[in-house]
């Protein structure tokens, strides 16, 4: 295996700009994250009335949201391609790890577009406090690098699997549990409060797993991308 | 500086369905390869072997240009592949399309030398329309502008004029001829014209 | 023959003597015993997804299909031990602490390896093609393998856990009396060489039906 990281950087940041450019022209992907998150939110919102909800209680509801968008949304940058047909034009062009790494990019640029909008609706019709805001932004970001990490590899295999349906969470939920209790400890603490230990034991527990994620989907990647 | 294709015992199997069996073979530089046979045989799956595409069941194709044989990471940057199951971005202008595999490939992207290929395949002017608004001739012809965007030492072509009216035709015959002079082609066909082209021919049962 | 013979007569030993043997522990009572199957079966149920996924490893790397059978077996046994060690480990949950499920992390890790082992046949039965199928398995294997030990080892380490430490890291001593010990060590024995067995006759019989499909299509 040749690595040569650099130019990996130019090809992978076109295969960033073609899927924004695309995904701009046709909100495919974005609508289905969108719908999802808004429609949960509204419904719980309503439900709750005006009581603020336990911190441990919407902390969880927070990542669930996020984690079945990602569900919902991530998956379709590789589908889409498979469903067109430009597969084999991107595999004859591109070599799989600057394929891998820009959809990557483009699923945290998904991601994290998302986030910016759903958290302050979250945090503003469910009453929630937020105790410790840098906290909060500190899991939101590592939380979707994760997030997006381990699911563009998984949207991958599920793409040369068929894309059924419910396939994507089945694969998902075991490999991000780990993220998913850490997010929500430390979401739970930048709401209510915590020890500034373990606080930072989440915090560092996100940031490995971010660079585990990433890592082995790198290696492991042009065992999907070729036959 | 030696350029050619050589295939040593080349063979494809489909679970239990043999395509072909045991193909030698060694492609010259400055020819054309023709492969013949009827649908079915395993024309395309034998030029997407060569591509790299899909792994053979056992034999090799080595590509040797300037007298290395070729990586598989290495042999993308010298194939341009034309074939009716490699679609292009609908979702993007033709210009958008080039610049894309430009970038993808590592190649810095000129609007000049995009035109220049869009010329060259007559689609001058259609250069920023995207697509899906093409006809399925005018996508044939813009598949040829990227087979030939990074001056590919081979060019694989199955199935080469498709969709294309008279002057695509024209057009192809040209685009090979001029090749011919300085690579290698290899072309999957049914067409007599296009057999012709043909310094060595083969043919799948 | 002989084999399997000495692996029968040895676990019903365990079983005995887990039993009249073994002092009860203390508070658990009849209970307690249950950690002599418990412990054992999670440890064959990490052992074999770790050969499962070293199997899945050597497949990516030679593409030799016979490695994606024995990633396969290998799966197979360790949800059979996973499913003994989360049933098991739920009684000793109620029987030490009044729940069955706590989410205690050491719990949450058993229950997560049962789920990735879950969705590996999801996805293996979801493809057709021999090759892909076992490719893309074998992805999934190797990259939900760096997942779980981050559960299994690193989590309960730094978390908190209501799960006993049968190995103290302090005093590097063994935190359990001598005669369970033996009982326990002689367990695990026992269960290693019923994984060993059943690996064995298992690959045997997906190595023939694999002939044997090959047989009936020529």
């Amino acid at each position: 295996m040749e690595i040569k990281p650099l130019p990996w950087l130019k090809q992978s940041l076109a295969v960033w700009r073609k899927d924004l450019r695309i995904e701009f022209r046709t909100r495919y992907a974005y609508s289905a994250l969108i719908m999802f998150a808004i429609t949960t939110l509204v419904t719980v919102s309503f439900s709750v009335g005006g009581f603020a909800l336990d911190a441990d209680i919407s902390a969880a509801l927070l990542w669930i949201i996020l984690f079945f968008s990602a569900m919902a949304g991530l998956a379709r940058t590789f589908v889409h391609e498979e469903e067109a047909g430009t597969v084999t034009a991107l595999k004859m062009a591109a070599q799989p790890e600057p394929v891998l790494i820009g959809k990557y990019l483009f699923n945290v640029t998904l991601l994290s577009s998302l986030t910016v909008l759903v958290v302050p609706l979250f945090l503003v019709l469910l009453n929630q406090k937020v105790l410790l805001p840098g906290v909060l932004v500190a899991v939101l970001l590592l939380g979707c690098l994760g997030l997006a990490g381990a699911s563009t590899i998984l949207a991958a295999i599920v793409a040369k699997a068929g894309a059924k349906s419910s396939l994507m969470t089945v694969l998902a939920f075991p490999v991000l549990l780990p993220l998913l209790f850490a997010a929500i400890s430390a979401t739970r603490m930048a709401f209510a409060g915590g020890l500034p230990r373990a606080i930072t034991t989440d915090l560092l527990m996100l940031f490995f797993y971010d660079g585990t994620a990433v890592v082995a989907s790198l290696l492991l990647f042009e065992y999907v991308w070729n036959e | 500086m030696l350029n050619q294709i050589t295939i040593k015992a080349l063979s494809k199997a489909y679970r239990r369905r043999v395509l072909f069996k045991d193909i030698s073979l060694t492609i010259p530089d400055r020819s054309a390869f023709v492969i013949l046979g009827p649908n079915g045989a395993g024309k395309t799956t034998f030029l997407r072997i060569i591509c790299g595409l899909i792994p053979a069941t056992s034999g090799q194709v080595e590509i040797i240009i300037n007298g290395q044989v070729l990586t598989a990471r290495e042999k993308r940057n010298q194939i341009g592949l034309v074939s009716p199951d490699l679609a292009l971005y609908g979702e993007l202008s033709a210009v958008e399309n080039l610049e894309f595999f430009a970038g993808v490939r590592g190649f810095s992207f000129s609007l000049d030398r995009a035109r220049e290929l869009l010329h060259l395949v007559g689609l001058q002017g259609r250069g920023h329309d995207l697509l899906n608004t093409y006809s399925s001739g005018m996508k044939q012809r813009l598949k040829y502008a990227c087979a030939l965007l990074h001056q590919p030492h081979i060019l694989i072509l199955d199935e080469p004029t498709t969709n294309l009216d008279e002057s695509g035709v024209a057009l192809v015959d040209k685009i090979i001829k001029q090749h011919k002079q300085r690579g290698i082609v290899i072309i999957a066909t049914n067409e007599s014209r296009e057999v012709a082209y043909g310094d060595q021919t083969f043919t799948l049962a | 023959m002989l084999g399997p013979l000495i692996l029968g007569v040895w676990m019903t030993g365990v079983i005995i003597a887990s039993f009249l043997y073994m002092p009860a522990t203390q508070g658990l009572g009849v209970m307690g015993r249950i950690i002599v199957y418990h412990v054992p079966a999670a440890w064959i149920a990490v052992l074999a997804y770790l050969m499962a996924m070293v199997n899945s490893l050597g497949y990516l790397r030679r593409g030799q299909l016979h490695l994606d059978r024995q990633a396969q077996v290998n799966a197979e046994l360790g949800t059979v031990f996973c499913l003994l060690a989360t049933v098991t480990g739920a009684i000793w949950s109620r029987g030490a602490w009044g729940q069955y499920w706590n989410w205690d992390p050491r719990q949450t890790s058993i229950a997560v390896l049962l789920m990735i082992y879950a969705a590996y046949f999801v996805l293996r039965s979801a493809i057709d093609d021999p090759d892909r199928k076992a490719r893309l398995s074998a992805v999934y294997a190797v990259l939900a393998f760096f997942t779980v030990p981050f559960l299994v080892f690193i989590v309960p380490r730094i978390y908190f856990s209501l799960h006993p430490d049968l190995i103290n890291l302090s005093d590097r001593s063994f935190n359990m009396d001598s005669r369970m010990l033996k009982v326990f060590l002689a367990s695990l024995a026992g269960f290693t060489g019923l994984y060993a067995w059943l690996y064995k006759i298992q690959i045997r019989l997906e190595n023939l039906l694999y002939r044997l499909e090959m047989k009936r299509s020529e």
